[in-house]
């Protein structure tokens, strides 16, 4: 007699237990350690942490052990942890300006207070493989610089340019709630806090191809990096017992300002326009892309028309999503028997109908009859 | 916080979560099968003049995220709202039109349904759900109601209920997608009346 | 943040987590949700779906409502494909015999909630059960209009036009509306709904239905909602009348003849049975004494 083949609780229990077996690898290499994954795949561990919106720096590193790599699964598992905290209300707006820099740099200009800062960075190496890293090769020490003078002497370069009017100024606090798109449905069109969030949350893939495009024509911005700064911030949080706030510890943080050219509208002059990116640890393509497309997102609100998918607010926002994206392409792997089934029965009726037409093509009411 | 914590305050669901979701559920079933009367169970001593039915619902439905509307009578024991508060940390609301749910404990003078955010077209379920606490609930008369979740034909009557209480229904189902939904709860028992409800004359269709 | 509200968790035993898994203010929001659903029957609710530890589009959404109504006396049933047994049906049964405890079983019958993956049950159901939807796209509109603000406009003036040209553009074409799944529905006169992808052999069963339909889409956030004894009718012309799929034999298991069925192939020779793809409908009438030809 025929028994339908199926999966059921033993198979998936033996192939969580495969899987457990692969991700561990030959016995005979040591064990990966969370503190080594967080030391020196710090970029992974940084780019899990920006897509899945928690700053965790362990348990990034524990995510992409569990996850054998994969960066999407990684971020899923921090993203469904994230889901479960209790929330307790949201911190000041971080003081970028205040960051305790490892690196700055601004493309825009020379020379500027504060300098440029090459810090940490894969610029200007040449892309060579080292041999030496695979034996374990130890770094010789940096050059330490002199201790920087406080944070007022770096301002940042969107500051100085706004003094003169050149670039439109950032809007004002109106201290109305900010959006977020993790507790309520985007509603569009959506407002640039929300977009930012989905932004940073975002596929890094995704939102640098889609950066990418507005540079070769799909939607041109004509951007400038007025600066990118990584560093350190302060976190301030007000407990509602406490009415000042308090210092919770610092983040990694990498900031992109994007100045692009405007010829104004209306009443507006000519002036420049900003493009922002905000991601955490060390993340530069990312802040850069964000950048980017938080510029060509703004097309509706400066006038310009929206024409590309960079500048369609409903395209980007949703289909960035790493998670929401493998997820519904992904199910495409879970049996579909019932609708193809569907599908076979109305393909096989309008072929055997295409059938009977082609051979008596002089009864066109056949395809009546045969319905 | 602890320490504001009134020795007096009546407690809440002894057991949050299967209590909350024997309310929902009573609500749900009550929403979906409109003018069917079903039995509502609640342990709560709330300060009067707030029901423990309707404590029960309040409780099992709004929180920070909907503001709350109270009726004359509640708004004048302010034990109701330092209840409601402590309980739910719901905002309470001064005007109707900003209240996601609107806790009415003198039916009869229940403020115009169009005084209650109706939703629009685009969102018609921004609107205001309304608990009316009632004495009476009875299926055996009263205005007789067809459409969605009725089999035939359903009577639903209570008392007491505002004078204009069948032109006021007829009204709210013609704006359907529009309009605002109703719970009524009485000692021990509930019945819903969602926008979808449209009122017939009673003569031209027995209740079934 | 009202530091006078507690979290409210009751531990599951031995998982950690609340009962059902959301914590009670994310299952207030979708019970709040549900019920604006039932009362606009056939309208899309937006909801503020959270991230599960399940992928989206692998039932996130039905998931999400079950975990909502979900007491500690229900029954839960969860079908993939009419099946019991299929991998993801037993994932989502053993997520929530593991975070809530509740009796689980195959039967439809003995059901009071139901979590289903693209069927409705062959046997009819009750008043009193509530079947869950897993819906991967909700919006009916969305393969004629890809925009979230213009479909919104479309449902609010109940300009459904676009679809009906649709519709009529397939028979033109191929002498049949070709939409054999997912194919809309209006519900109670007003709105055109998705009933997610079922096949159109099961959009009847919607129709005048005993017991609450309930929608839950994760990934893009809607949960709609048809109540019981709703009208349900397949979109159609005059001249070309909704109709459903038929098989030319019955299954070769339990020898019914008025059900839907999976083809299975048994050799690379052009062998093929059908048998019922509502397993526990097969079972039931099997132990029953009915046979087909396989059995």
């Amino acid at each position: 007699m025929y028994v339908a083949v199926k999966g059921g609780e033993a198979a998936i229990d033996n192939a969580h237990r495969l899987l457990a077996e692969i991700r561990r690898g030959d016995l005979a290499v040591p064990d990966l350690t969370v503190a080594q994954i967080r030391e020196q795949m710090r970029l992974l561990v940084d780019r899990v942490m920006t897509e899945g919106s928690l700053y965790d720096p362990d348990l990034a590193a524990l995510a992409l052990k569990q996850a054998r790599g994969d960066v999407v699964e990684a971020v899923f598992l921090v993203r469904a942890y994230r889901t479960t905290l209790p929330r307790f209300g949201a911190t000041e707006a971080l003081d970028t300006g205040a960051m305790t820099l490892a690196r700055r740099i601004s493309a825009t200009f020379k020379d500027l207070p504060g300098g440029q800062v090459l810090g940490p960075t894969f610029d200007y190496t040449h892309r060579l493989v080292d041999f030496a890293l695979a034996d374990g090769a130890v770094p010789e020490p940096a050059a330490e610089a002199e201790p920087e003078a406080d944070a007022a002497a770096c301002p940042r370069v969107t500051d100085l340019l706004g003094q003169a009017g050149l670039l439109e100024p950032s809007p004002p606090d109106d201290g109305a709630p900010v959006g977020d798109l993790t507790r309520e449905p985007v509603d569009y069109p959506a407002d640039r806090a929300v977009r930012l969030q989905g932004l940073a949350r975002g596929d890094e893939g995704f939102i640098l191809a889609l950066g990418y495009s507005t540079q070769r024509g799909y939607g041109r911005t004509h951007p400038f990096v007025g600066e990118i700064r990584v560093g350190t911030v302060e976190l301030d949080f007000t407990p509602e017992e406490l009415g000042f706030p308090v210092s919770l510890g610092t983040v990694d943080m990498t900031e992109c300002q994007m100045i692009n050219q405007f010829h104004g509208h209306g009443a507006v002059p000519p002036q420049f326009t900003r493009g922002y990116g905000l991601v955490f640890g060390q993340g530069e393509r990312k802040a850069m892309a964000m950048a980017l497309v938080d510029r060509s997102l703004r097309a509706a609100e400066l006038g310009e028309a929206v024409v590309v998918p960079a500048q369609d607010q409903e395209f980007v926002l949703a289909h960035c999503d790493s998670l929401q994206a493998t997820g519904f392409v992904e199910h495409m792997k879970l049996p579909h028997y019932v609708d193809f089934q569907a599908e076979l029965e109305l393909v096989r009726r309008l072929r055997a109908e295409h059938a009977a037409r082609t051979a008596e093509p002089d009864e066109p009411t056949l395809r009546e009859a045969a319905e | 916080m602890a320490h504001t914590l009134a020795p007096q305050l009546a407690h809440g669901f002894a057991d949050p979560v299967h209590d909350g979701q024997a309310v929902f559920r009573a609500a749900m079933e009550a929403l979906s099968r409109p003018g069917r009367i079903r039995p509502l169970d609640t342990a709560l001593t709330p300060p009067a003049p707030l029901t423990p039915e309707l404590a029960a619902v309040a409780l099992a439905l709004i929180d920070a995220d909907t503001p709350v509307w109270l009726d004359a009578p509640l708004r004048a024991e302010p034990a109701v709202a330092g209840f409601l508060r402590f309980h739910t940390g719901a905002p309470i609301v001064a005007s109707p039109g900003q209240a996601a749910f609107a806790l009415i404990a003198d039916p009869a003078r229940c403020p115009a349904f169009t005084d209650f955010a109706q939703g629009t077209p685009a969102y018609p379920d921004a609107s205001a759900t309304l608990i009316l606490a009632v004495e009476t609930l009875s299926d055996a008369t009263g205005l007789a109601f067809v459409g969605p979740g009725i089999r035939g034909t359903v009577c639903l009557d209570a008392g007491p209920l505002p004078a204009d209480w069948a032109s006021r229904w007829a009204a709210n189902h013609s704006g359907f997608p529009l309009g605002v939904d109703c719970l009524l709860v009485a000692p021990g028992r509930l019945a819903g009346l969602p926008r979808s409800a449209r009122p017939v004359t009673p003569e031209a269709i027995p209740c079934t | 943040m009202n530091s006078q509200v507690q979290i409210q968790v009751t531990p599951s035993p031995g998982t950690g987590y609340n009962f059902a898994y959301l914590d009670e203010g994310t299952k207030r929001m979708i019970r709040r949700a549900i019920l604006k659903a039932i009362a606009i029957p056939g309208y899309q609710v937006p909801f503020a779906a959270r991230e599960m530890p399940m992928p989206y589009g692998w039932g996130t959404g039905g998931v999400q409502v079950t975990a909502a109504i979900l007491g500690a006396s229900d029954v839960l049933k969860v079908i993939d494909q009419g099946a019991d047994d299929t991998t993801n049906a037993v994932s989502i049964r053993r997520f929530f015999t593991a975070t809530a405890g509740v009796a689980t079983t195959t039967r439809t019958a003995e059901a009071t909630v139901i979590q289903t993956r693209h069927r409705i049950p062959e046997a009819p159901l009750a008043e009193g059960q509530v079947l869950v939807y897993q819906v991967p796209i909700p919006e009916p509109l969305r393969f004629l209009e890809p925009r979230e603000t213009e479909t919104r406009q479309l449902h609010a003036l109940a300009e459904y036009g676009l679809m009906h040209v649709k519709l009529y553009e397939d028979i033109a074409r191929h002498g049949h509306i070709a939409t054999t799944y997912a194919y809309p529905v209006e519900v109670a006169g007003r709105y055109v709904m998705d009933p997610s992808p079922t096949p159109k052999f099961d959009n009847p069963k919607m129709d005048d239905c005993p017991a609450l339909q309930l929608f839950g889409a994760g990934r893009e956030k809607r949960i709609y909602a048809i109540p019981p004894y709703t009208r349900v009718r397949s979109l159609d012309f005059e001249d070309h009348p909704f109709r459903v799929q038929s098989f030319d034999r019955p299954c070769a298991l339990c020898g019914a003849g008025d059900v839907y069925l999976d083809e299975v192939v048994l050799d690379d020779a052009g062998g093929r049975m059908f048998v019922c793809s509502d397993t526990d409908h097969c079972e039931t009438r099997r132990a029953d004494g009915h046979t087909g030809e396989a059995a």
